[in-house]
């Protein structure tokens, strides 16, 4: 996984609450079977005015001028604000891909749907919860026509943005993992022994569960 | 310490916990599908690592799978969109790599995942179940913890039969009252949905729980259990008790004889601790409660039948303006003013036996109105639809004007051919009513299957009470 230390960049503001992740990449790219691919369709229903489908280029696209991620100030920003309960419905980990490959490295929000958090956790984007009256701040800001940078710093769980300065929350594994850019599979198979000890007696326990192992 | 039916579930699965909360949790169970496998299964070839327990994961085709029946006839090479059938193809090459047990797409197991595992018994109580696909809450209706994973958990769990979480709160939803003729579990957690929020159970596991609840059928919890996620659960769960046990018994992968007995023994005290605290609680009473319908883009816009599409106030009232633009109605406008391009009865909520005799029960004798460009029915299983056909049920729908399709997960997500055109507005019993959802700018109305049929026969939304 791409580690996540530092990250100053940009943010765009994404006017919309409840977003959910048929939003961020619709189903019809859910049909590739590669983690990659899915930049050129992030917001797809949004960002283009035509239907679009695999194997259609941006150049192919009628483009819709007015959302926000098209506006030319915005092009090559990589902090996306968005609104409460980001990322909610599917699990399609492809709307992490998408959001990543697009540039962004983090996403901050007053809230976010679990499944999407879990999603971005793993791909070294980072999802920052801030309190409502700091996202609201940030919004007002960027909506008023301000260019609204970020500093982002992991090691010592900070939002820097102008004059203010934010602090969030994140578990110790996590932070670890985004820091070092951990295998979390590797670190799970570590325990290896752990797990084997546990399902040796979980076995004996509740045998029922292990009716079609041979 | 008095527990949660969660904490009982989550207690028995610690593998380790760390000082931070985050846990090492067992999976007795992985559930998988073409659409969300394929990069886990990659990712286990690039890191040169195998499948930790072969006998802990089942898979199904359901997402992509065409539900024409003639298009099915001939399996994969009859799916004519490509890049879905390399998809479809890269499940059986992955299970058959693998050693995967699945029920391929000729299989008369196939089905929704969510419809096919209880159905087997591949989900019993007080089991840990995982799918990449977001309404495998469905399987908490068997008090079981199970949750939707994104891809790199799949991969997780494929490598290490275990899950990296921390535990959620609990959150009670008691439901007092009973569900009046006509009404049905759909009803039910819509009108939950509606009270809680999209967001309103983020965080937490919910535990239904109350009289309404305990006089469902296992199938009707499922419909409830699939769409806690609607309202932000990862998980939900109903307590087990005798009507857990009467449909488990017998499934050809649930236990029998001693171990039977062993098995119920402990699912016995899959249930709440009376004194067991929750973090959060909502109470509802659903005493003349009508049939629900969603107006809007988000599964918590919901009113009852006979209410109107509500004035854009409040905090909400963005969303509300944004979303009566999209869906194309007028604040104050009356629900059964709404009129219906297409009826969609299927999906992981509502295509099971039931569903499909209360659309049965609505059609019989009439006939789909000739406003409706179309009105399928797409059983959630080769189960479902075989057993749909012998009793009859089939022939009612296709007598009344309906179309009978092979089963899969059709119209819900529109992945397959099943879609909405533009500005269609569609009557579905499935979960999710999102811009786009059903296909580019169409427009869904979550719904039950009782209420979609009836709409189909009126063209428009109509009290279902009158039909059944």
């Amino acid at each position: 996984m791409t580690p996540f230390t530092t990250h100053t960049g940009l943010a765009v503001p994404l006017d919309r609450a409840n977003v959910d992740t048929d939003q961020i990449i619709p189903k019809q790219f859910l049909k590739s079977i590669r983690r990659t691919g899915f930049g050129d369709n992030l917001f797809d229903a949004w960002r283009y005015h035509d239907e679009g489908d695999m194997g259609k280029t941006p150049n192919d696209r009628e483009i819709n001028s007015d959302f926000i991620l098209n506006v030319p100030r915005y092009q090559g920003a990589s902090v996306l604000l968005a609104r409460e309960n980001f990322g909610c419905g599917s699990s399609r980990e492809h709307a992490v891909w998408a959001l990543s490959e697009f540039g962004f490295r983090c996403v901050i929000a007053p809230s976010f749907a679990d499944i999407f958090s879990n999603n971005c956790f793993k791909n070294g984007v980072l999802p920052i919860v801030l309190a409502e009256a700091e996202v609201v701040a940030l919004f007002d800001r960027a909506l008023a026509g301000e260019d609204v940078q970020v500093a982002v710093d992991l090691a010592a769980q900070t939002v820097s943005s102008g004059d203010a300065v934010y602090g969030f929350d994140i578990t110790e594994q996590r932070k670890h993992s985004l820091l070092n850019g951990l295998d979390e599979i590797g670190a799970t198979l570590a325990q290896a022994e752990s797990i084997k000890t546990f399902e040796g007696s979980y076995k004996q326990r509740r045998p029922w569960t292990f009716l079609r192992d041979v | 310490m008095a527990q949660t039916l969660y904490d009982k579930i989550w207690q028995d699965h610690l593998v380790t916990e760390q000082e931070d909360g985050s846990a090492l949790l067992y999976i007795d169970q992985q559930l998988l599908h073409e659409v969300t496998s394929p990069q886990a299964f990659e990712g286990l070839r690039l890191a040169d690592r195998s499948v930790w327990r072969i006998a802990g994961n089942l898979a199904t085709p359901d997402h992509n799978v065409p539900t024409d029946p003639k298009e099915r006839e001939t399996g994969i090479a009859g799916i004519t969109d490509l890049i879905a059938r390399t998809q479809v193809s890269t499940l059986d090459d992955n299970c058959r790599a693998f050693n995967i047990e699945q029920y391929d797409i000729h299989d008369k197991r196939q089905g929704i995942v969510h419809v096919m595992g209880p159905e087997q018994g591949a989900t019993l109580p007080g089991m840990t179940i995982v799918c990449g696909d977001s309404h495998t809450s469905t399987h908490g209706a068997f008090a079981a913890l199970a949750q939707g994973i994104g891809t790199s958990e799949v991969e997780h769990v494929l490598a290490s039969q275990c899950l990296l979480q921390r535990k959620t709160k609990n959150l009670a939803v008691r439901i007092s009252g009973e569900l009046g003729h006509g009404v049905y579990a759909k009803d039910l957690v819509l009108k939950i949905i509606g009270e809680l929020g999209t967001a309103g159970a983020t965080g937490h596991t919910i535990e239904f729980m109350g009289e309404a609840i305990r006089n469902l059928s296992m199938e009707g919890r499922m419909t409830v259990c699939n769409m806690a996620i609607e309202a932000g659960a990862r998980a939900g769960l109903v307590a087990f008790d005798d009507v857990t046990a009467a449909y488990v018994k017998g499934r050809p992968l649930a236990p029998s004889g001693e171990l039977w007995d062993q098995a119920l023994a402990y699912w016995r005290t899959l249930h709440s601790d009376a004194d067991a605290v929750f973090d959060t609680q909502h109470s509802i009473d659903v005493t003349n409660m009508a049939p629900q319908v969603s107006w809007g883009t988000s599964p918590e816009m919901v009113v009852a039948i006979d209410g109107v599409v509500p004035e854009p106030v409040g905090a909400k009232e963005e969303g509300i303006r944004n979303a009566c633009t999209y869906m194309d109605l007028q604040p104050g406008q009356k629900m059964t003013s709404i009129e219906l391009d297409r009826i969609f009865i299927g999906s992981c909520t509502n295509a099971r036996i039931e569903d499909i005799r209360v659309a049965a029960q609505v059609a019989k004798g009439r006939k789909v109105a000739s406003s409706i460009t179309q009105a399928m029915v797409v059983p959630g299983s080769g189960l479902v639809k075989a057993q749909a056909e012998e009793e009859g049920l089939a022939q009612i729908l296709v007598d009344a004007g309906f179309e009978w399709r092979a089963p899969g997960c059709s119209m819900c997500l529109a992945m397959n051919a099943d879609k909405l055109q533009p500005g269609e507005h569609c009557a579905s019993t499935s979960n999710r009513n999102f811009e786009g959802r059903q296909g580019h700018n169409g427009r869904t109305h979550l719904v039950s299957p009782a209420t979609a049929a009836a709409a189909a026969i009126a063209g428009h939304f109509v009290d279902s009470r009158e039909f059944v």
